[in-house]
Protein backbone atom coordinates (compact mmCIF):
# COMPACT_ATOMS: atom_id res chain seq x y z
CA UNK A 1 0.00 0.00 0.00
CA UNK A 2 1.64 3.52 -1.08
CA UNK A 3 0.52 5.98 1.74
CA UNK A 4 -0.46 4.11 5.15
CA UNK A 5 -4.29 5.35 6.42
CA UNK A 6 -3.92 7.61 9.70
CA UNK A 7 -3.84 5.38 12.40
CA UNK A 8 -6.97 5.00 14.15
CA UNK A 9 -6.54 7.55 17.15
CA UNK A 10 -9.07 9.70 17.95
CA UNK A 11 -7.73 12.82 16.87
CA UNK A 12 -6.74 11.51 13.15
CA UNK A 13 -10.45 9.41 13.51
CA UNK A 14 -12.85 12.14 13.07
CA UNK A 15 -10.45 14.25 10.95
CA UNK A 16 -10.77 11.65 8.48
CA UNK A 17 -14.44 11.80 9.23
CA UNK A 18 -14.37 15.13 8.03
CA UNK A 19 -12.63 14.74 5.16
CA UNK A 20 -14.90 15.01 1.94
CA UNK A 21 -15.01 12.63 -0.59
CA UNK A 22 -12.66 13.59 -3.39
CA UNK A 23 -11.77 11.82 -6.61
CA UNK A 24 -8.17 10.09 -5.65
CA UNK A 25 -10.18 8.04 -3.54
CA UNK A 26 -11.35 6.65 -6.64
CA UNK A 27 -8.62 7.10 -9.26
CA UNK A 28 -5.54 5.83 -6.63
CA UNK A 29 -6.87 1.97 -6.45
CA UNK A 30 -7.07 2.18 -10.69
CA UNK A 31 -3.37 2.72 -10.93
CA UNK A 32 -1.31 4.17 -7.89
CA UNK A 33 -2.40 1.39 -5.87
CA UNK A 34 -4.07 -1.11 -8.15
CA UNK A 35 -4.42 -4.12 -6.09
CA UNK A 36 -3.14 -6.97 -8.35
CA UNK A 37 0.06 -4.92 -9.97
CA UNK A 38 1.15 -2.78 -6.60
CA UNK A 39 -0.37 -3.72 -3.80
CA UNK A 40 -0.26 -7.65 -5.33
CA UNK A 41 -3.09 -8.97 -3.13
CA UNK A 42 -5.92 -11.50 -4.09
CA UNK A 43 -3.42 -13.64 -6.22
CA UNK A 44 -5.67 -16.90 -6.00
CA UNK A 45 -8.89 -15.62 -8.37
CA UNK A 46 -6.03 -13.39 -10.26
CA UNK A 47 -4.14 -16.47 -10.81
CA UNK A 48 -6.43 -18.80 -11.20
CA UNK A 49 -9.49 -17.40 -13.69
CA UNK A 50 -7.99 -15.45 -15.86
CA UNK A 51 -7.64 -17.91 -17.80
CA UNK A 52 -9.95 -16.41 -20.55
CA UNK A 53 -11.16 -12.85 -21.22
CA UNK A 54 -14.69 -13.36 -20.11
CA UNK A 55 -13.82 -15.34 -16.63
CA UNK A 56 -11.55 -12.43 -16.31
CA UNK A 57 -14.30 -9.59 -16.40
CA UNK A 58 -17.11 -12.15 -14.85
CA UNK A 59 -14.63 -12.64 -11.67
CA UNK A 60 -13.76 -8.81 -11.56
CA UNK A 61 -17.11 -7.29 -11.63
CA UNK A 62 -18.38 -10.38 -9.42
CA UNK A 63 -15.55 -9.16 -6.92
CA UNK A 64 -15.80 -5.62 -7.43
CA UNK A 65 -19.92 -5.57 -6.25
CA UNK A 66 -18.96 -7.43 -3.12
CA UNK A 67 -16.15 -5.27 -2.56
CA UNK A 68 -18.33 -2.02 -2.74
CA UNK A 69 -21.20 -3.41 -0.84
CA UNK A 70 -19.14 -4.81 1.86
CA UNK A 71 -17.02 -1.69 2.10
CA UNK A 72 -20.70 0.52 2.15
CA UNK A 73 -21.92 -1.63 4.96
CA UNK A 74 -18.63 -1.68 6.90
CA UNK A 75 -18.22 1.69 6.71
CA UNK A 76 -21.97 2.45 7.43
CA UNK A 77 -21.82 0.05 10.93
CA UNK A 78 -18.21 0.98 11.89
CA UNK A 79 -19.09 3.38 15.36
CA UNK A 80 -21.64 -0.29 16.13
CA UNK A 81 -18.96 -2.80 15.98
CA UNK A 82 -16.46 -2.54 18.59
CA UNK A 83 -12.92 -3.22 17.83
CA UNK A 84 -12.62 -6.99 19.14
CA UNK A 85 -14.96 -8.26 17.26
CA UNK A 86 -14.63 -6.37 13.76
CA UNK A 87 -12.53 -8.94 11.90
CA UNK A 88 -15.51 -11.80 12.50
CA UNK A 89 -17.74 -9.25 11.87
CA UNK A 90 -16.09 -8.01 8.49
CA UNK A 91 -15.81 -11.97 7.31
CA UNK A 92 -19.32 -12.09 7.84
CA UNK A 93 -20.63 -9.12 6.01
CA UNK A 94 -17.90 -9.97 3.03
CA UNK A 95 -19.28 -13.57 3.05
CA UNK A 96 -23.13 -12.40 2.80
CA UNK A 97 -22.75 -10.43 -0.32
CA UNK A 98 -20.19 -13.34 -1.47
CA UNK A 99 -23.60 -15.49 -0.97
CA UNK A 100 -25.95 -13.42 -2.84
CA UNK A 101 -23.35 -12.68 -5.90
CA UNK A 102 -23.18 -16.22 -6.12
CA UNK A 103 -27.09 -16.43 -6.59
CA UNK A 104 -26.90 -13.75 -8.76
CA UNK A 105 -24.51 -15.33 -11.30
CA UNK A 106 -26.75 -18.77 -11.31
CA UNK A 107 -29.53 -16.58 -12.29
CA UNK A 108 -27.54 -14.86 -15.12
CA UNK A 109 -25.95 -18.02 -16.37
CA UNK A 110 -25.59 -21.35 -15.18
CA UNK A 111 -22.64 -21.71 -17.55
CA UNK A 112 -20.55 -18.61 -16.27
CA UNK A 113 -21.11 -20.20 -12.52
CA UNK A 114 -19.72 -23.67 -13.79
CA UNK A 115 -16.48 -21.68 -15.47
CA UNK A 116 -16.32 -19.68 -12.43
CA UNK A 117 -16.80 -22.64 -9.75
CA UNK A 118 -15.50 -22.31 -6.37
CA UNK A 119 -13.39 -19.33 -7.24
CA UNK A 120 -16.88 -17.44 -6.50
CA UNK A 121 -16.99 -18.77 -2.86
CA UNK A 122 -13.48 -18.12 -2.96
CA UNK A 123 -14.21 -14.61 -3.01
CA UNK A 124 -14.82 -14.73 0.80
CA UNK A 125 -11.57 -15.05 1.61
CA UNK A 126 -9.97 -12.77 -1.26
CA UNK A 127 -7.69 -10.25 0.95
CA UNK A 128 -8.16 -7.36 -1.09
CA UNK A 129 -11.77 -7.14 0.46
CA UNK A 130 -10.70 -7.64 4.28
CA UNK A 131 -8.23 -5.67 3.30
CA UNK A 132 -10.25 -2.41 2.47
CA UNK A 133 -12.87 -2.89 5.02
CA UNK A 134 -9.50 -2.58 7.44
CA UNK A 135 -7.66 -0.30 6.02
CA UNK A 136 -10.04 1.89 4.85
CA UNK A 137 -13.75 1.71 5.51
CA UNK A 138 -13.85 0.85 9.16
CA UNK A 139 -12.42 4.39 9.34
CA UNK A 140 -13.44 6.57 6.18
CA UNK A 141 -17.16 7.99 5.75
CA UNK A 142 -20.01 5.92 3.59
CA UNK A 143 -18.92 8.32 -0.04
CA UNK A 144 -15.30 7.50 0.35
CA UNK A 145 -15.59 3.71 1.24
CA UNK A 146 -17.34 3.76 -1.98
CA UNK A 147 -15.15 5.69 -4.47
CA UNK A 148 -12.98 3.11 -2.76
CA UNK A 149 -14.71 0.36 -3.11
CA UNK A 150 -15.22 1.61 -7.20
CA UNK A 151 -11.62 2.45 -7.65
CA UNK A 152 -10.50 -0.58 -6.28
CA UNK A 153 -12.46 -3.12 -7.93
CA UNK A 154 -12.40 -1.66 -11.09
CA UNK A 155 -8.38 -1.55 -10.78
CA UNK A 156 -8.68 -5.20 -9.79
CA UNK A 157 -10.85 -5.90 -13.04
CA UNK A 158 -8.10 -4.10 -15.13
CA UNK A 159 -5.71 -5.97 -13.73
CA UNK A 160 -8.24 -9.31 -14.25
CA UNK A 161 -8.61 -8.26 -18.13
CA UNK A 162 -4.92 -7.65 -18.92
CA UNK A 163 -4.05 -11.01 -17.50
CA UNK A 164 -7.16 -12.83 -18.84
CA UNK A 165 -6.44 -11.17 -22.87
CA UNK A 166 -2.82 -12.00 -22.98
CA UNK A 167 -3.72 -15.68 -21.27
CA UNK A 168 -6.31 -16.03 -23.66
CA UNK A 169 -4.47 -14.67 -26.96
CA UNK A 170 -1.79 -16.53 -26.72
CA UNK A 171 -3.08 -19.66 -25.29
CA UNK A 172 -6.14 -20.17 -27.36
CA UNK A 173 -5.76 -17.64 -29.87
CA UNK A 174 -8.63 -16.34 -29.30
CA UNK A 175 -10.04 -12.78 -27.58
CA UNK A 176 -13.74 -12.70 -25.97
CA UNK A 177 -14.30 -16.41 -28.06
CA UNK A 178 -13.20 -14.60 -31.31
CA UNK A 179 -10.42 -15.85 -33.35
CA UNK A 180 -8.00 -12.86 -33.32
CA UNK A 181 -4.62 -14.80 -34.86
CA UNK A 182 -3.93 -16.41 -38.51
CA UNK A 183 -5.34 -19.62 -38.43
CA UNK A 184 -1.26 -21.46 -38.70
CA UNK A 185 -0.81 -19.89 -35.11
CA UNK A 186 0.45 -22.97 -32.84
CA UNK A 187 -1.03 -21.98 -29.80
CA UNK A 188 0.81 -21.91 -26.46
CA UNK A 189 -1.26 -24.69 -24.16
CA UNK A 190 1.25 -23.56 -21.43
CA UNK A 191 -0.62 -19.67 -21.34
CA UNK A 192 -4.17 -21.29 -20.23
CA UNK A 193 -2.87 -23.16 -17.56
CA UNK A 194 -1.61 -22.60 -14.30
CA UNK A 195 1.67 -21.75 -15.17
CA UNK A 196 0.76 -19.58 -17.86
CA UNK A 197 -0.85 -17.17 -14.98
CA UNK A 198 2.54 -16.87 -13.52
CA UNK A 199 4.31 -16.24 -16.67
CA UNK A 200 1.86 -13.18 -17.48
CA UNK A 201 1.64 -11.86 -14.16
CA UNK A 202 5.45 -11.60 -13.89
CA UNK A 203 5.51 -10.07 -17.17
CA UNK A 204 2.93 -7.34 -16.36
CA UNK A 205 4.50 -6.87 -12.96
CA UNK A 206 8.44 -6.26 -14.49
CA UNK A 207 5.97 -3.53 -17.00
CA UNK A 208 4.30 -1.98 -14.61
CA UNK A 209 7.84 -1.30 -12.21
CA UNK A 210 9.84 -0.35 -15.22
CA UNK A 211 7.14 2.26 -15.92
CA UNK A 212 7.25 3.55 -12.42
CA UNK A 213 11.14 3.44 -12.31
CA UNK A 214 10.93 5.44 -15.42
CA UNK A 215 8.61 7.35 -13.84
CA UNK A 216 10.46 7.98 -10.67
CA UNK A 217 13.68 8.85 -12.71
CA UNK A 218 12.08 11.98 -14.73
CA UNK B 1 -11.28 -0.80 47.10
CA UNK B 2 -14.06 -2.95 46.90
CA UNK B 3 -15.75 0.27 44.98
CA UNK B 4 -12.99 0.07 42.39
CA UNK B 5 -13.29 -3.93 42.22
CA UNK B 6 -16.48 -4.11 40.98
CA UNK B 7 -16.30 -1.25 38.21
CA UNK B 8 -13.36 -3.51 36.94
CA UNK B 9 -15.18 -6.29 36.62
CA UNK B 10 -18.31 -4.17 35.47
CA UNK B 11 -16.37 -2.80 32.26
CA UNK B 12 -15.90 -6.34 30.38
CA UNK B 13 -19.43 -7.30 31.21
CA UNK B 14 -20.61 -4.23 29.65
CA UNK B 15 -18.07 -4.80 26.73
CA UNK B 16 -19.44 -8.05 25.63
CA UNK B 17 -23.15 -7.46 26.28
CA UNK B 18 -22.11 -5.09 23.09
CA UNK B 19 -20.42 -6.79 20.95
CA UNK B 20 -22.99 -9.46 21.30
CA UNK B 21 -25.71 -6.90 20.44
CA UNK B 22 -23.33 -6.21 17.53
CA UNK B 23 -22.82 -9.68 16.21
CA UNK B 24 -26.59 -10.65 16.78
CA UNK B 25 -27.49 -7.68 15.39
CA UNK B 26 -24.95 -8.26 12.21
CA UNK B 27 -26.37 -11.79 12.03
CA UNK B 28 -29.37 -10.81 11.77
CA UNK B 29 -29.39 -7.82 9.04
CA UNK B 30 -26.79 -10.91 6.93
CA UNK B 31 -29.58 -13.51 7.51
CA UNK B 32 -32.05 -11.22 6.02
CA UNK B 33 -30.09 -9.95 2.86
CA UNK B 34 -28.92 -13.73 2.39
CA UNK B 35 -32.93 -14.70 2.52
CA UNK B 36 -34.08 -12.03 0.29
CA UNK B 37 -31.31 -12.51 -2.31
CA UNK B 38 -32.37 -16.06 -2.45
CA UNK B 39 -35.69 -15.91 -2.82
CA UNK B 40 -35.39 -12.96 -5.96
CA UNK B 41 -33.19 -15.77 -7.41
CA UNK B 42 -34.96 -18.90 -7.38
CA UNK B 43 -37.37 -18.83 -10.22
CA UNK B 44 -34.97 -17.38 -12.70
CA UNK B 45 -32.49 -20.40 -11.34
CA UNK B 46 -34.08 -23.20 -11.52
CA UNK B 47 -35.39 -22.11 -15.05
CA UNK B 48 -32.06 -21.56 -16.25
CA UNK B 49 -31.36 -24.85 -14.31
CA UNK B 50 -33.88 -26.73 -16.32
CA UNK B 51 -32.81 -25.12 -19.37
CA UNK B 52 -29.21 -26.79 -18.60
CA UNK B 53 -30.72 -29.96 -18.17
CA UNK B 54 -32.25 -30.17 -21.12
CA UNK B 55 -29.22 -29.50 -23.10
CA UNK B 56 -27.23 -31.65 -21.32
CA UNK B 57 -30.04 -34.32 -22.13
CA UNK B 58 -29.01 -34.10 -26.09
CA UNK B 59 -25.37 -34.19 -24.88
CA UNK B 60 -25.26 -37.67 -23.64
CA UNK B 61 -27.42 -38.94 -26.42
CA UNK B 62 -26.42 -39.07 -29.58
CA UNK B 63 -28.14 -38.74 -32.32
CA UNK B 64 -31.65 -37.85 -30.76
CA UNK B 65 -34.00 -35.17 -31.92
CA UNK B 66 -37.04 -35.37 -29.17
CA UNK B 67 -37.81 -36.46 -25.98
CA UNK B 68 -40.47 -37.57 -23.64
CA UNK B 69 -40.18 -37.73 -19.55
CA UNK B 70 -41.01 -40.84 -17.75
CA UNK B 71 -41.91 -40.91 -14.52
CA UNK B 72 -40.77 -43.52 -12.13
CA UNK B 73 -43.98 -44.65 -9.94
CA UNK B 74 -43.67 -45.94 -6.48
CA UNK B 75 -44.54 -49.75 -8.02
CA UNK B 76 -41.28 -49.41 -9.90
CA UNK B 77 -42.91 -48.53 -13.30
CA UNK B 78 -42.21 -45.82 -15.96
CA UNK B 79 -45.25 -44.21 -16.85
CA UNK B 80 -44.73 -41.07 -19.20
CA UNK B 81 -44.77 -37.31 -17.49
CA UNK B 82 -46.98 -34.69 -17.99
CA UNK B 83 -45.14 -30.91 -18.60
CA UNK B 84 -45.53 -30.30 -14.56
CA UNK B 85 -43.37 -32.54 -13.00
CA UNK B 86 -43.07 -33.01 -9.28
CA UNK B 87 -39.73 -31.44 -8.42
CA UNK B 88 -38.84 -34.43 -5.59
CA UNK B 89 -40.03 -37.23 -8.50
CA UNK B 90 -37.61 -39.84 -10.05
CA UNK B 91 -37.25 -39.49 -13.62
CA UNK B 92 -35.90 -40.44 -17.00
CA UNK B 93 -35.44 -38.93 -20.39
CA UNK B 94 -36.17 -40.91 -23.44
CA UNK B 95 -34.82 -39.69 -26.27
CA UNK B 96 -35.50 -40.68 -30.01
CA UNK B 97 -33.82 -40.07 -33.81
CA UNK B 98 -35.11 -38.99 -36.98
CA UNK B 99 -37.42 -41.50 -37.09
CA UNK B 100 -38.67 -42.14 -34.07
CA UNK B 101 -36.90 -44.83 -32.60
CA UNK B 102 -35.48 -45.02 -29.20
CA UNK B 103 -31.90 -43.28 -29.72
CA UNK B 104 -30.76 -43.98 -25.80
CA UNK B 105 -32.14 -42.97 -22.26
CA UNK B 106 -30.76 -40.16 -20.11
CA UNK B 107 -30.70 -40.54 -16.39
CA UNK B 108 -29.44 -38.28 -13.77
CA UNK B 109 -27.61 -39.81 -10.82
CA UNK B 110 -25.66 -38.47 -7.77
CA UNK B 111 -23.24 -38.97 -5.19
CA UNK B 112 -20.27 -37.17 -2.63
CA UNK B 113 -17.54 -36.11 -4.80
CA UNK B 114 -14.54 -34.51 -3.30
CA UNK B 115 -16.24 -31.54 -2.36
CA UNK B 116 -19.92 -31.81 -1.97
CA UNK B 117 -22.75 -33.45 -4.21
CA UNK B 118 -21.67 -34.55 -7.54
CA UNK B 119 -24.58 -34.60 -10.27
CA UNK B 120 -23.94 -36.32 -13.30
CA UNK B 121 -26.56 -37.35 -16.35
CA UNK B 122 -25.61 -40.17 -18.86
CA UNK B 123 -26.92 -41.63 -21.58
CA UNK B 124 -27.64 -45.60 -21.82
CA UNK B 125 -28.47 -47.37 -25.22
CA UNK B 126 -30.65 -50.74 -23.96
CA UNK B 127 -30.25 -52.08 -27.66
CA UNK B 128 -25.82 -51.82 -27.10
CA UNK B 129 -26.52 -52.26 -23.56
CA UNK B 130 -23.86 -49.63 -23.07
CA UNK B 131 -23.64 -45.96 -21.92
CA UNK B 132 -23.21 -43.60 -24.63
CA UNK B 133 -22.57 -40.16 -23.04
CA UNK B 134 -21.73 -38.54 -20.24
CA UNK B 135 -21.88 -34.95 -18.72
CA UNK B 136 -21.38 -33.34 -15.35
CA UNK B 137 -24.55 -31.19 -14.13
CA UNK B 138 -23.18 -29.94 -11.16
CA UNK B 139 -19.58 -29.88 -9.27
CA UNK B 140 -17.77 -28.31 -6.69
CA UNK B 141 -14.53 -30.46 -7.24
CA UNK B 142 -11.31 -28.61 -6.87
CA UNK B 143 -10.33 -26.65 -9.47
CA UNK B 144 -7.40 -27.95 -11.40
CA UNK B 145 -7.65 -31.19 -9.89
CA UNK B 146 -10.94 -32.83 -8.82
CA UNK B 147 -12.54 -30.98 -11.82
CA UNK B 148 -10.66 -32.82 -14.49
CA UNK B 149 -13.70 -35.28 -14.68
CA UNK B 150 -15.48 -33.03 -16.29
CA UNK B 151 -13.36 -31.98 -19.48
CA UNK B 152 -9.93 -34.09 -19.25
CA UNK B 153 -10.82 -35.82 -22.97
CA UNK B 154 -9.74 -39.13 -21.79
CA UNK B 155 -11.87 -39.49 -18.95
CA UNK B 156 -14.90 -38.70 -21.21
CA UNK B 157 -13.39 -40.77 -23.71
CA UNK B 158 -14.31 -43.77 -21.21
CA UNK B 159 -18.39 -42.80 -21.73
CA UNK B 160 -18.07 -42.86 -25.22
CA UNK B 161 -18.92 -46.87 -25.11
CA UNK B 162 -18.99 -48.34 -21.42
CA UNK B 163 -20.15 -51.78 -20.81
CA UNK B 164 -23.27 -52.51 -18.43
CA UNK B 165 -24.62 -55.59 -20.06
CA UNK B 166 -27.02 -57.72 -17.95
CA UNK B 167 -26.55 -61.26 -17.05
CA UNK B 168 -28.99 -63.91 -17.99
CA UNK B 169 -31.32 -63.25 -14.98
CA UNK B 170 -31.89 -59.98 -16.13
CA UNK B 171 -31.71 -58.22 -12.98
CA UNK B 172 -27.43 -57.70 -12.28
CA UNK B 173 -25.43 -56.32 -14.00
CA UNK B 174 -22.55 -58.56 -15.80
CA UNK B 175 -19.29 -56.34 -14.75
CA UNK B 176 -20.29 -53.59 -13.10
CA UNK B 177 -18.31 -50.70 -14.28
CA UNK B 178 -15.25 -49.41 -11.82
CA UNK B 179 -12.86 -46.90 -11.90
CA UNK B 180 -9.23 -48.06 -12.27
CA UNK B 181 -5.95 -46.30 -12.38
CA UNK B 182 -5.44 -44.50 -14.97
CA UNK B 183 -3.99 -46.23 -18.48
CA UNK B 184 -5.13 -49.51 -16.57
CA UNK B 185 -8.15 -50.00 -18.80
CA UNK B 186 -8.38 -53.45 -19.86
CA UNK B 187 -12.14 -54.38 -20.45
CA UNK B 188 -15.02 -52.43 -21.93
CA UNK B 189 -16.42 -51.66 -17.87
CA UNK B 190 -13.76 -50.59 -16.74
CA UNK B 191 -13.43 -46.99 -16.57
CA UNK B 192 -9.69 -45.09 -16.80
CA UNK B 193 -9.29 -43.01 -13.93
CA UNK B 194 -6.80 -39.44 -13.98
CA UNK B 195 -3.69 -38.98 -12.12
CA UNK B 196 -4.21 -35.78 -10.11
CA UNK B 197 -8.37 -36.69 -9.75
CA UNK B 198 -8.27 -39.92 -8.42
CA UNK B 199 -10.73 -39.27 -5.55
CA UNK B 200 -13.03 -37.22 -8.39
CA UNK B 201 -12.97 -40.33 -10.47
CA UNK B 202 -13.30 -43.11 -8.58
CA UNK B 203 -16.58 -41.14 -7.08
CA UNK B 204 -17.48 -40.88 -10.63
CA UNK B 205 -17.38 -44.74 -10.76
CA UNK B 206 -19.36 -45.22 -7.84
CA UNK B 207 -21.51 -42.52 -8.78
CA UNK B 208 -22.42 -44.61 -12.21
CA UNK B 209 -22.22 -48.35 -10.88
CA UNK B 210 -25.32 -47.57 -8.15
CA UNK B 211 -26.86 -45.67 -10.58
CA UNK B 212 -26.32 -48.49 -13.10
CA UNK B 213 -27.10 -51.44 -10.91
CA UNK B 214 -30.52 -49.88 -9.95
CA UNK B 215 -31.55 -48.45 -13.23
CA UNK B 216 -30.50 -50.46 -15.82
CA UNK B 217 -32.49 -53.87 -15.21
CA UNK B 218 -35.72 -51.31 -14.69
CA UNK B 219 -34.90 -49.81 -18.41
CA UNK B 220 -34.52 -53.47 -19.84
CA UNK B 221 -37.36 -54.71 -18.52
CA UNK B 222 -39.54 -51.74 -19.67
CA UNK B 223 -38.04 -51.06 -22.93
CA UNK B 224 -41.52 -51.58 -24.20
CA UNK B 225 -42.94 -48.84 -22.71
CA UNK B 226 -40.13 -46.39 -23.79
CA UNK B 227 -40.33 -47.43 -27.11
CA UNK B 228 -44.00 -47.13 -27.68
CA UNK B 229 -44.90 -43.64 -27.00
CA UNK B 230 -45.56 -40.50 -29.60
CA UNK B 231 -42.99 -38.07 -29.06
CA UNK B 232 -43.37 -34.66 -28.10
Amino acid sequence: MGKPNTPSTNSGFWANLRESPSTDDFIKGLWRENPVFVQVLGMCPTLAVSNTTMNALAMGLATTFVLLMSNMLVSSLRFFIPKQVRIASYILIIATFVTITDYMIQAISVDLHKSLGAFISLIVVNCLILGRAEAFASKNTIGKSFLDGLGMGLGFTFALICLGAVREIMGNGTLLGFGVLPGNFQEWIVMILPAGGFFTLALWLLLFNALKEKRAQA
Amino acid sequence: MKKADSQETMAPAAESSKMLRAMVGLGVICALMIVLAFEWTKPRIEQNKAAALEQAIFKVIPGMVSKQTFLLTPDNTLVPAGANVDKNAEVVYAGYDKEGKLAGIAVEASGLGFADVLRVLYGYNPETEKIVGFFVLESKETPGLGDKIEKDPQFLANFAGLDVALKEDKVTLKNPPVTVKAGMKTNPWEIDGITGATISSRAIGAIINSSTTRWVPMLQQQQATLRNTTTN
